[in-house]
């Protein structure tokens, strides 16, 4: 079942097109990755799906039911993890659960047992009665994902999730994530552009300027790069490339003083080329196609993390002065 | 439509914070006190009595909507708190009407105000006022709705600022001059017409003045109620209501 179904959805601020005449659809039960660059229009499409933005032309819809003129059902159907906090910190964290347990009128009966359940999944039960201001940023996010769970919801949103997450608190997130669709009945609609994150998602939607430029698979991605690269150093690279172009009939060139060649089996290719010229070759190797590839080819752009403008830079900074000093 | 469970929440929410910010209360009851005895105790030795109340007592009433008008803006100015640090997105994003939230933010501020207000009003005896059960129970009822109007005004105003810079305008430029035109210390049949005029678009005046009723009803002269209680008391429930609808209509805005 497609449990969000997008159609030629547009939205303007003034004359910045943000979104630009996207369509898609994600199954029930899968993890769907929309992949671009910051300000490609990630969060723009996510906030019209979460109905806390109007389209300017175009229909979205989440469980059957339309993203703008039925806010709440969608609402009911729905969990999201932005990518700035919005956790209460001088509540606790169990508080944080209760307050959304109450707001998403979860029943009497159960309020309790889903929060304490919650704060198990998350591993934060030891520290359920502590204000959330003291939590580091991964268990944050992981109280946010908990947070997100608590009412069922059919999709769980999470824009970014990872962002500003150490290495080894990502690691652990990305386990985490992974185990939902199946542990909690939930279909991910996420938002990155850390390349290495999208691999796990059943579809990618790769979006550029506000348009999806590609989707499929990442499998099915990377056969837009047409497989393997082989990298080789010989003594003579002028001579190697006429070889292996006699004895593949591929397409060789020669870059920083190695050559390349693409091939759909790279791991049978390399045997023959040795076999053939095997003495005059000082290094092999190969590289599988990344979506970061992918993404190059599409665009003739790197999706380069963390790519701040100064000005962003600086108001970050300014904000994070401020909420140390806990300024009013 | 009106949630009980996410009115509940939000009120219960406030009240938690409100408790852990022991500072917050000590300010709040601090403020009053200051004017109360350091201005008003300075000015009466310069303004005559009254025929039966001294300027001490004259601006008791004034006191009380002072500590409710600070006490309910700056719990309904947390929702730019909530807007700058995100945890506005997590009630938006709920099945809650917007009105709900307005609701419960202004059950908050009119708990915690009329609780200060209640907090301040202990101190009648000290003032040489002699007030009756029936009268205290009045005046308590009218700084809850007072309070409730006052927090309603305070989230109409909040739907206007995204950013916690405009703290200060608000204060400088909309709460100050409201209580210094609210004829808390000085009566509003004394003001020039021009200032009159903002004086009666005011609704702490309307507030103030069923307190000045409640709390001195045979005073005659200058420091006698400027309205009758009637008046008073329709005018501050009218506005709650105008300012809970606006303040709805404008939080339900998408982009």
């Amino acid at each position: 079942m497609q449990i969000i179904k997008v159609d030629n959805l547009v939205k303007r601020f003034g004359n910045i097109t943000a979104v630009d005449d996207i369509s898609f659809e994600v199954e029930e039960g899968t993890i769907f990755g929309f992949l671009g660059p910051n300000g490609a229009g990630k969060t723009t499409t996510i906030s019209i799906l979460c109905t806390l933005l109007a389209p300017t032309s175009g229909r979205a819809y989440l469980n059957g039911h339309d993203c703008n003129t039925q806010s709440p059902e969608v609402r009911k159907s729905i969990g999201i993890v932005f990518q700035d906090s919005s956790l209460d910190k001088d509540l606790t964290a169990r508080e944080n659960l209760l307050f959304h347990a109450y707001l998403y009128n979860v029943e009497k009966s159960e309020r309790m047992k889903r929060v304490e359940d919650a704060l198990k999944f998350v591993d934060l039960y030891e520290r359920a009665d502590d204000l959330v201001k003291k939590f580091s940023g991964g268990m944050k996010r992981r109280l946010e994902v908990a947070r997100g769970l608590i009412h069922r919801p059919k999709v769980l949103f999470l824009d970014e999730p990872t962002l500003g997450l150490d290495p080894q608190s990502r690691t652990n997130l990305w386990e985490f994530i992974i185990e939902l669709p199946r542990k909690h009945n939930v279909t991910i609609f996420m938002t990155t552009h850390y390349m290495e994150e999208a691999e796990v998602c059943d579809k990618i939607a790769i979006i550029d300027k506000g348009k999806i430029i590609a989707s499929g698979t990442p499998r099915e991605l990377k056969k837009i790069i047409g497989g393997d690269i082989i990298y080789l150093k010989t003594d003579d690279n002028n001579k190697a490339m006429e070889d292996i172009r006699k004895l593949l009939d591929v397409e060789v060139s020669e870059k920083d003083g190695e050559i390349y060649l693409s091939s759909l089996k790279g791991d049978v290719c390399i045997p023959k080329i040795i076999r053939e010229i095997g003495e005059r070759v000082l290094s092999v190797r190969m590289q599988r196609p990344t979506l970061n590839d992918v993404f190059l080819k599409l665009t003739g752009k790197e999706i380069r993390p963390e790519t701040a403008t100064a000005e962003d830079t600086i108001k970050e900074a300014v904000r994070s002065y401020r909420r140390r000093h806990g300024r009013g | 439509m009106v949630e009980a469970n996410a009115v509940y929440v939000i009120v219960m929410r406030e009240f938690k914070k409100f408790i852990r910010e022991r500072s917050r209360l000590f300010s709040t009851i601090a403020r009053p006190l200051l004017w109360l005895f350091l201005v008003g105790g300075g000015m009466s030795r310069l303004v005559p009595r009254g025929d039966s109340v001294s300027y001490m007592q004259f601006i008791f009433p004034g006191i009380l909507g002072m500590t409710i008008l600070f006490s309910s803006i700056f719990s309904s100015i947390s929702i730019i708190w909530d807007k700058e640090f995100g945890f506005m997105k997590e009630i938006l994003v709920a099945p809650v009407s917007r009105f709900s939230v307005v609701i419960g933010k202004a059950i908050s501020g009119m708990i915690l105000s009329t609780t200060q207000a209640a907090i301040v009003l202990v101190l009648f005896p000290f003032l040489g006022l002699k007030l009756g059960i029936f009268q205290i129970i009045q005046i308590i009822i009218f700084c809850a709705v007072l309070s409730f109007a006052i927090a309603a005004f305070g989230i109409l105003l909040a739907t206007f600022y995204e950013s916690y810079e405009s703290f200060s305008v608000i204060m400088n430029f909309i709460v100050m001059p409201m209580f210094f035109l609210s004829g808390a210390m000085y009566p509003v049949k004394l003001l020039p017409d021009i200032l009159k005029i903002f004086a009666k678009i005011n609704p702490l005046t309307y507030g103030i003045d069923a307190l000045k009723n409640v709390i001195f009803p045979f005073e005659t002269g200058n420091m006698s109620p400027d309205f009758p209680l009637l008046t008073d008391v329709s005018v501050i429930i009218v506005s709650a209501i105008i300012f809970v609808l606006i303040a709805g209509k404008f939080f339900e805005r998408k982009g």
